[in-house]
């Protein structure tokens, strides 16, 4: 298993590199260098003298990605797309084009980030679970086809109808909650409370339908008939036999979204004014700040590259059956 | 259980509960700034900030209108004094052509001092104690404040002629360093000496043109006559900058930790920055240090009146901390601030019924639920012009000729910008009739300041002109009934616009639907904020829409907006539209550094009437502020000009706690109601349960 994690890790690079290369190139087709100095120095009072000494100032005055001035493999390194790229690879994210170091804003904004999106994630599990085993405890019955009327409901509702709604009930009318805002350590709580519920309420039309599903395909298979016919009760057969067996398709869903956990929600963070990474990137698209993108979308892909390799481990964790080559 | 055993009262504030009652002043910022050096900084976000740490020599008056300069860290305003070529003095009236150079002195207040910053901190032998800090420490820290001891010294006058040099050391990158090369002698030949040294070289170096002729003095000497530049005087970028601060941020290894100079401020205003988290929230407190300032005692007439005199020849400031929470979302901004947890409040088009309603005579009031809370409404005509503007080097409807001129004249008529107002902007903003805003000196108003080629008097105001009449004039430019005599078809205008979202069709119908009065077809060119600079850039836009906001309360500061030598095309100066008219040129340059006075207004009656008739732009509108604030918040006046009105602000913590408590009582019946019905909905299912279970 080692050999093929060392493997999957080699693999990762150029696919690392080439989504690299594509975020560099779309970039640089949307903006100019001159561009972002213009966005970066303000409206008023802009020469090009100043646009010229930003880009200086800033590495920008550097060829693309292939410098035919130069000699022998400064014709690559002598490039913007080296000079801001490859300090990526060893983690080193640099300084945002505003002036900021994106590595300390990272780690600074990650936590609140986990804060609100592993509790959403772990709690949303626990209900989603719940209920779906209900519906299947209840199959073919008036309650299962009410639940399944209602997730639909749910599902075919836009999140932003639940942080408002939630927003508007629990902050403004009852006012149980603060409506929005952040705190340090344990105070975080009582901000954190309402976007959780709302994340776990508006993910619950969908996750219960999909669970639903995979537990209605083991009930029919004839390890539970036996279990049924050794005259285990319903719910011990549900809990004992159907739920561990249906935990694989469950386990490899939730592993793969683990990793990007860090990187937030948008509109829940924006509307809740949490300061995680959600918006740390749309923020730099608007400000055409392409330190910030680059180093963004880098770890957005590694993420995702770790999320599939943690998949594919966590495979051999719950099915002894399958072996990784 | 729990939520029922908790304090009814206020779980949803989202502060500490021991802030409750003291003097803090609770505001919001959407978006995080981008720079707080005061060299770099000139977004309004960022002078919300730093504009309370910062102390320029100037200052405007908080109650005087028209605006007015008076001293802030200066102990008088400057003398100015002219000189000719030869740097011999000249007299007060001397011809602007005889005057080579103009010295500004400065004399600064005796007794001035830094807000304790590790910067300036000493050991017990005198020796900087954190200008040497080893990689260990600096690995070590997290922020600034992590570092124990502080220190302050008295300001110099050194420190403002440092800070001209920060002005223009290239790597600095000051957006106004291309302008100032044009005025401070020396300036520019200065920026090429540091180019390739460090930022803390230039403590050592001299700049001709700005010299500190003893500690509590210094003098600017800037090409030529220039009366605005008291103005820049009041600005930030003329702030005091002590050498340690670059000496202290630039050791190396606080970038990476983003303690830099532009992060930590250090200044002898009111406040300081006493937390700096620009993703969640920024505080401000109260330096200890500030040196002795009073509420104004003078004001207009009607200030006594509105208690605005109540705090006359008070010590400022009033407040102890300021709280600057991060609220990207308008509708939870709202909603805090109806709770009273933010002071006070813009209002956002979502919720403009909500706040605001127009009486029969049109006049603005607050809705009565807002009166009920006792809410203020602030209500004041921004220092900027909205206009929609001609590429004048187009070949349509650009040029000096009367075809063109009175095609644009008849749009000029057709475009109704009271109905935009109305429609788009709920109300907020006034129809602007010249170049000039109101508020800035040579604006006229009523019958004598209208724009007579668009409005008629009558009734006693303003009336646009009839569509009849745009057709006329249109009739007259060749193109009768909108037909263009080429193709016989509609005249085809491009509106090249950066408005392309979904949100705007609204908005960019209604242009369309303005020109097609006149038979006009509006082709839109919706595109990015980059490819709509370019095509400004490079003079491929044909009809646009642009804004100015005044730098400073100075006619020049707009008119010269449609100055042939600042045309963005040949130039890559602020004349968007390109005009170019040789009469209005001439009489700009005689305008603009005159001292106010009869000539000088008669100057600017000429120019706003040139480019009426000219027609270079729709005037389009004077934007409006509407602004909510809580009957706790005090000494509250509009003050486009300064971004310093914190340390003026009161606020009546007492009033504020009682109102909170009173408006943030928790509601539980409906949490009960809600688990309740759970139960209900939950007992067919355990009786189904129990009865499967049975069979």
């Amino acid at each position: 298993m080692i050999q093929y994690i060392i493997r999957r890790i080699l693999y990762a690079f150029p696919i690392l590199l080439g989504v690299n290369i594509l975020t560099f190139v779309l970039f640089f087709i949307v903006n100019s260098p001159d561009d972002m100095a213009r966005l970066q120095l303000g409206q008023k009072h802009i020469t090009q003298q100043a646009i010229d000494n930003w880009k200086h100032q800033h590495a920008y005055d550097l060829p693309l990605l292939w410098d035919s001035h130069a000699v022998g493999g400064e014709k690559l390194t002598h490039t913007i797309f080296f000079e801001k790229s490859a300090s990526l690879f060893m983690f080193r994210f640099g300084m945002s084009d505003s002036g900021r170091n994106i590595g300390a804003d990272i780690q600074e904004r990650s936590l609140p980030s986990l804060a609100l999106a592993l509790p959403t994630l772990v709690v949303g599990l626990g209900v989603n679970i719940c209920l779906a085993l209900m519906m299947v405890l209840f199959r073919n019955s008036y309650l299962e086809q009410a639940g399944m009327v209602l997730c639909v409901l749910l599902m075919s509702v836009s999140s932003l109808f639940y942080i408002i709604g939630g927003q508007f009930f629990a902050g403004k009318l009852l006012k149980l909650v603060p409506i929005s805002g952040y705190d340090n350590g344990f105070a975080a709580f009582k901000f954190l409370i309402l976007p959780i519920l709302i994340g776990v309420f508006s993910g619950i039309g969908s996750g219960v339908r999909w669970y639903r599903t995979l537990f209605l395909e083991e009930v029919g298979k004839d390890y539970v008939r036996t279990a049924r016919a050794k005259g285990l009760t319903e719910t011990a057969t549900l809990f004992r036999h159907v739920l561990p067996n249906a935990m694989i398709p469950i386990l490899t869903g939730v592993v793969v979204v683990l990793p990007s956990l860090f990187l937030g929600s948008l509109v829940m963070e924006s509307f809740f004014s949490i300061p995680g990474l959600g918006s740390y990137t749309i923020d730099a698209i608007n400000n055409q700040d392409f330190a910030t993108v680059r180093a963004m979308v880098f770890l957005g892909s590694l993420l995702y590259v770790l999320g599939l390799l943690l998949t594919d481990i966590s495979y051999t964790l719950v099915d002894p059956r399958v072996r990784l080559s | 259980m729990l939520l029922g055993a908790c304090q009814p009262s206020q779980l949803n504030n989202p502060y500490g509960d021991a802030d409750d009652q003291l003097d803090i002043l609770y505001q919001s910022f959407s978006e995080r700034p981008k720079h707080l050096d005061p060299a770099v900084a000139y977004a309004s976000n960022e002078y919300a900030f730093i504009a309370q740490i910062y102390e320029p020599p100037l200052q405007y008056h908080y109650l005087k209108r028209p605006y007015q300069l008076t001293p802030l860290t200066a102990s008088a305003l400057p003398q100015v004094q002219y000189l000719n070529a030869q740097g011999a003095l000249l007299p007060d009236t001397a011809a602007e052509q005889d005057i080579a150079f103009t010295d500004y002195i400065i004399t600064l207040q005796a007794g001035v001092r830094y807000q304790p910053h590790p910067a300036l901190a000493k050991d017990a032998h005198g020796d900087y104690l954190y200008h040497h800090l080893s990689a260990d420490v600096i690995a070590n820290l997290k922020t600034l404040y992590d570092l124990p001891k502080t220190g302050t010294r008295t300001l110099l006058s050194e420190d403002y002629v440092y800070q001209i040099k920060r002005l223009a050391h290239p790597k600095i990158q000051s957006p106004i360093a291309e302008i100032m090369k044009n005025y401070i002698v020396g300036f520019a030949e200065f920026a090429q000496q540091v180019a390739d040294k460090p930022k803390t070289a230039i403590k050592e170096m001299s700049m001709e043109g700005v010299v500190a002729n003893s500690p509590t003095q210094y003098r600017i000497r800037i090409k030529g006559k220039y009366p605005q530049f008291s103005y820049w005087l009041a600005m930030l970028f003329f702030a005091p900058m002590p050498w340690e601060a670059d000496v202290f941020y630039e050791q190396p290894g606080l970038k990476d930790k983003n303690i830099t100079l532009d992060w930590f401020p250090i200044g002898t205003g009111a406040y300081f920055l006493a937390e700096n988290n620009p993703n969640r929230r920024m505080v401000l407190g109260k330096n200890s240090y500030f040196h002795a300032e009073s509420y104004p005692t003078e004001g207009e007439p009607e200030d006594k009146a509105k208690g605005l005199l109540a705090d006359a020849g008070k010590p400022l400031p009033f407040i102890d901390k300021a709280v600057f929470m991060l609220e990207k979302e308008t509708i939870p901004y709202c909603s805090k601030f109806q709770q009273g947890y933010f002071d006070a409040s813009g209002i956002a088009s979502d919720n403009f019924d909500q706040a605001v309603q127009f009486t029969g005579g049109g006049e603005v009031a607050l809705t009565e639920t807002m009166k009920a809370k006792g809410m203020q409404l602030q209500t004041s005509v921004e220092t900027s012009t909205f206009y929609m503007g001609f590429n004048m080097l187009d070949t349509t409807v650009g040029g000096t000729s009367e075809s063109a001129r009175k095609l644009r004249q008849a749009i000029a008529i057709a475009v109704d910008f009271e109905e935009f107002i109305s429609i788009f902007r709920n109300g907020r903003g006034v129809p602007a009739q010249g170049v000039i805003p109101p508020g800035i000196y040579g604006f006229v108003d009523g019958q004598d300041g209208i724009n007579s080629a668009v409005y008629e008097w009558r009734d006693g105001k303003p009336h646009r002109k009839t569509i009849a009449a745009a057709k006329q004039l249109l009739a007259e430019a060749g193109y009768a009934n909108g037909v263009n005599p080429k193709t016989g078809q509609a005249l085809i205008l491009y509106f090249d616009t950066m408005a392309a979202g979904v949100d705007d069709r609204p908005m960019l119908n209604w242009y369309r639907k303005q020109f097609a009065k006149l038979g006009l077809e509006l082709v839109i060119r919706a595109t990015d904020y980059n490819r709509f600079q370019e095509k400004m850039r490079t003079g491929n836009a044909q009809i646009f829409t642009w804004g100015w906001n005044a730098d400073y309360p100075d006619p020049e500061n707009f008119l010269f907006l449609l100055y042939g030598p600042n045309a963005k095309v040949k130039f890559g100066g602020e004349n968007a539209s390109n005009y170019q008219n040789p009469e209005f040129d001439r009489l700009f340059e005689k305008m603009r550094n005159m001292d106010n006075g009869e000539e000088r207004y008669q100057l600017i009656q000429q120019l706003q009437a040139q480019v009426r008739h000219d027609a270079p732009w729709l005037f389009g509108f004077h934007p409006k502020n509407f602004a909510l604030f809580h009957s706790w918040y005090k000494n509250l006046k509009p003050n486009l000009m300064a971004n310093n009105q914190l340390k003026y602000t009161r606020i009546n913590a007492q009033e504020r706690a009682q109102k909170r408590e009173q408006w943030n009582q928790a509601v539980f019946w409906p949490f009960w109601l809600a688990a309740g019905g759970l139960v209900l909905l939950a007992w067919p299912a355990v009786r189904a349960y129990r009865r499967k279970l049975r069979g």
